[in-house]
């Protein structure tokens, strides 16, 4: 499928620079794509993808450089004349209208229209037939908010292609989807590109970029490091590529020995539960330990992580916090009993985004002093650059809103507002999604390091390898149930992978369909 | 990414959140000076300064009192509607326990209140407070829109006053409660005291308690707050009762100013003014940041508009119109597509 270097590429950026803030975060990068392939950029958190994208795609326009579609230059100065190039995006949030339909959402701008009213009858229709097209079987008319996510993301796809786009730019486009979603969107990119459309595709994921990419750029700190053909560079090669150093991917952590049995729990929940969330459930945890809930999305793992915090009622069962029996009613005072919590949407619920980092880093320490205890002002200052530095979050300063940082330090702050309020039990919801290797294993040794000086944690993650690394115990979650709990100890992925995938038991309750 | 230097900022004053409304308000005071060139003038009589600049001052206390408690509560994406509704209820309780009489003993006029005063006076903050209680636990415990739920007092809150001064305007004849209104204080009007001393007291816990952050972080995002383990409820609630106090507050500047309580009229479309108030200085209607010493010069720049469309023979007719023209110049030049701001979204590769 690789066009050969011969044929004129359809797009070509050379030497683009981009300065936020006096930090460089693109220093001559380039990028070249041929028509018909699919091509993954790729690079750790703050290598200058998401940015590259954006100048590409009209939101950032770059200090200097180049941009070429089909020879001739470009300046697309907003999204919209992006768009009207030819250059159509999907970004990792996904940025549609949840209170709109489906149909709306594909076709705003250009809704068909009769006697200068819209013709809704023929919009369903073209929007059925764009969806189709993606082997996409959903109520164009329902309003979006309602479709599984994964829908969603189809029709943000749907609505970027239906504009004939000759560049499709997908940021992270399978970070909210389940294996099975992800596939279903491969077979839709390929479709794409074998109809000629240059398909740019940024991801973490290794295993996806090997399996969809035609060729891959690897950037790192602001500069395309080079373009490689998949056949011709190992898996170890890539990722030494973006760290910028050899890295040892395989046992960079080792599980530690689990809490001599006799440990007393620190939480211990009983048949805790919701109706219409979570099956009752079982769960101990002692202190030191590392409890993995593995699962596929939406099998109740982010349920479970909520009730134990109280962020969710249960209306069932009983959870014990260090043999004291307590009801949470608030997140608060799962704080207050040395909970911390950090949640699976980042941008909606860890970070508040117009607030400083050193804000965001104090809040939950703060909410848990009360009001009146106030930390001075020095104090937070000396926290945030505590951790600024044992995180190793990049920012210019600790004053910068905390919105302008790149997702992977952002979420490192996250876990600093936890880490300060020093918790005896941490949950940590999907903390590496949308985070690059190397980050990825510096969160998870300071979490672990915590964890050897007695801190209990239960570890979400959909990458199952992910949780077997760390994980003293696996927990494993179908459909809003919790079936099997195992010694981390000699558990294979396969092992966990075929629990996953067991036939629900006869007497489970039809687990709720989705619409796709 | 070089991370080590902090990288040199260029000075750009037109970029500090204040910076649009200070420079809006010397232009108002500056615009009154050359139509009127005794409008800075100021002179010692009675053992306290006089002058337009005092005027204004004195006439934009209960507008910042109001407008202070407004902004906490539009920084927790709320409003408050019925403020103006509030300061009437006060005005009116205020009014009709301190009454009053003019008494002629031994040639000597002596002023009698039916009430003591201090507990007057605490009972109207009370009931203020109570109205402020009543919006808090519709918002933050019912869970009410804010607009819906202070719209309830709004309407019905003019009924109330009208219930207390029993459907007449309560003339007050007791001479030392002039003194918050009309009063001054080392030289300055006593009520432009009593809101600075406010201003003052909020910026302090804003700084020197956790409540600012608290504030502004269940503001702007109200979802994330709640993990960290914030009680947005509780908070709304303290923070409509404290809106409920400080419109209490202006209404007792302002039935003391006019030595009257009258149910219809007193505060009638303050709570607008207070809105513009808070606009004006730059917190946004979203939640979120806020700023108290922004929204003291929004109450200001309002009050200076006021005088200088009054002073320059405008015809009141049209002044309203005047008014939201200048409003709507000051909150374009404030606009982000004015402003042209970096996009708050950096790179997140």
């Amino acid at each position: 499928m690789v066009t050969t270097a011969a044929a004129a590429p359809v797009l070509d950026l050379r030497g683009i620079d981009k300065r936020f803030a006096g930090v460089a975060a693109l220093r001559g990068a380039s990028l070249r794509m041929h028509a018909g392939e699919v091509h993954a950029l790729m690079g750790q958190n703050g290598a200058g993808k998401s940015t590259l994208v954006k100048c590409l795609t009209g939101v950032h326009l770059p200090d200097a450089g180049q941009m070429l579609l089909q020879g001739r230059p470009i300046v697309p100065a907003t999204p919209l004349a992006a768009q009207r190039l030819g250059i159509a995006t999907v970004y990792q949030e996904i940025n549609l209208c949840p209170n709109l339909s489906a149909s709306e959402n594909i076709l705003a701008g250009r809704l068909p229209r009769r006697w200068g009213w819209i013709d809704w009858p023929r919009a369903h229709e073209r929007a059925q037939a764009i969806l189709s097209g993606l082997q996409v079987q959903a109520d164009v008319r329902r309003p979006l908010g309602e479709l599984p996510v994964a829908v969603q993301q189809m029709v943000a796809i749907a609505r970027a292609v239906s504009q004939d786009a000759r560049v499709l730019v997908l940021d992270e486009p399978t970070s909210s989807l389940d294996e099975a979603e992800t596939a279903r969107l491969f077979d839709a990119l390929k479709r794409l590109r074998d109809q000629g459309v240059a398909i740019l595709f940024i991801t973490h994921f290794l295993d996806q970029a090997y399996a969809m990419a035609d060729r891959i750029t690897v950037m790192r700190n602001g500069c395309t490091v080079g373009e490689y053909l998949p056949a011709d560079l190992s898996r170890l090669r890539l990722v030494s590529l973006m760290v910028g150093r050899d890295f040892d991917t395989e046992g960079a952590t080792q599980p530690m020995p689990p809490p001599p049995a006799d440990t007393a729990p620190v939480l211990q929940a009983q048949g805790l539960g919701r109706r219409g969330q979570m099956q009752p459930f079982d769960l101990q945890l002692r202190s030191g330990e590392v409890l993995g809930l593995a699962g596929l999305l939406g099998s109740g793992r982010t349920e479970t992580a909520r009730l134990l915090f109280g962020a969710q009622r249960p209306d069932s069962g009983t959870l014990r916090l260090g043999g004291q029996a307590c009801t949470l009613r608030h997140p608060a005072e799962a704080v207050q009993h040395g909970l911390a919590f950090c949640p699976e949407e980042r941008k909606t619920e860890g970070i508040v985004a117009e607030l400083s980092v050193r804000e965001n880093i104090v809040l939950a320490l703060q909410a848990k002093r009360g009001w009146r205890r106030f930390i001075p002002r020095r104090e937070q200052a000396e926290l945030a650059a505590r951790y600024i530095r044992e995180l190793g979050i990049k920012t210019a300063d600790a004053e910068v809103p905390i919105g302008q940082l790149s997702g992977g330090n952002q979420q490192k702050a996250v876990l600093a507002r936890w880490l300060a309020t020093e918790p005896r039990v941490l949950i940590l919801d999907e903390p590496t999604r949308g985070i690059d290797v190397a980050a990825k294993h510096e969160i998870m040794e300071q979490v672990l390091q915590l964890c050897r000086r007695g801190m209990a944690l239960v570890f979400i993650s959909s990458e199952i390898p992910e949780v077997l690394r760390v994980s003293q115990r696996v927990a494993v979650l179908r459909e809003r149930r919790l079936v099997a709990e195992r010694d981390g100890a000699g558990l294979t992925e396969a092992q966990v992978v075929a629990i996953i995938a067991e036939a629900p038991a006869t007497h489970s309750p039809a687990p709720r369909r989705h619409a796709a | 990414m070089n991370t080590a230097t902090a990288p040199a900022r260029r000075p750009r004053p037109w970029r500090h959140p204040q910076f649009w409304p200070a420079a809006t308000l010397l232009a108002l005071l500056l615009l009154n000076w050359a139509f009127n060139p005794g409008f800075v003038s100021l002179s010692w009589r009675d053992g306290h300064l006089v002058g337009p600049l005092i005027d204004i001052a004195n006439r934009a206390a209960p507008l910042i009192t109001v407008a202070l408690g407004m902004t906490l509560v539009i920084a927790t994406r709320g409003i408050d509607i019925s403020v103006g509704a509030v300061v009437a209820i006060a005005a009116a309780v205020a009014a009709t326990l301190i009454g009053g009489n003019l008494v002629i003993q031994d040639g000597q006029q002596v002023y009698v209140a039916r009430t003591p005063m201090a507990l007057a006076l605490l009972a109207a903050l009370g009931v203020a407070l109570l109205c402020g209680l009543w919006n808090g636990l519709l918002v933050g415990v019912a869970g009410i829109q804010p607009i819906i739920a202070t719209l309830i007092l709004m309407v019905a809150g003019r009924g109330i006053a009208q219930l207390i001064t029993q459907g007449q305007i309560v003339t007050i004849y007791y001479k030392p409660y002039f003194f918050i209104g009309a009063g001054y204080w080392l030289g300055l009007p006593f009520a432009f005291w009593l809101a600075l001393g406010l201003a003052a007291v909020m910026g302090w816990l804003k700084h020197r308690s956790a409540l600012g952050l608290f504030v502004q972080a269940s503001g702007a995002n109200p979802a994330a707050a709640r993990l960290a383990g914030i009680r947005a409820g509780a908070l709304l609630v303290g923070v409509y009762a404290f809106c409920g106090l400080t419109a209490g507050l202006a209404g007792l500047m302002i039935s003391s100013n006019v030595k009257s309580a009258d149910g219809n009229n007193a505060g009638l479309l303050l709570e607008l003014d207070a809105i513009l108030a808070v606009t004006l200085g730059g917190t946004s209607l979203l939640g979120g940041r806020f700023s108290l010493r922004g929204t003291v010069l929004g109450a200001l720049i309002i009050q200076t508009l006021t005088y200088a469309i009054y002073s320059m023979g405008v015809p009141p007719e049209v002044n309203l119109v005047v008014k939201a023209v200048v409003v709507g110049v000051v909150c374009l030049v404030q606009s982000p597509a004015w402003l042209q701001w970096r996009p708050a979204q950096a790179d997140r590769a």
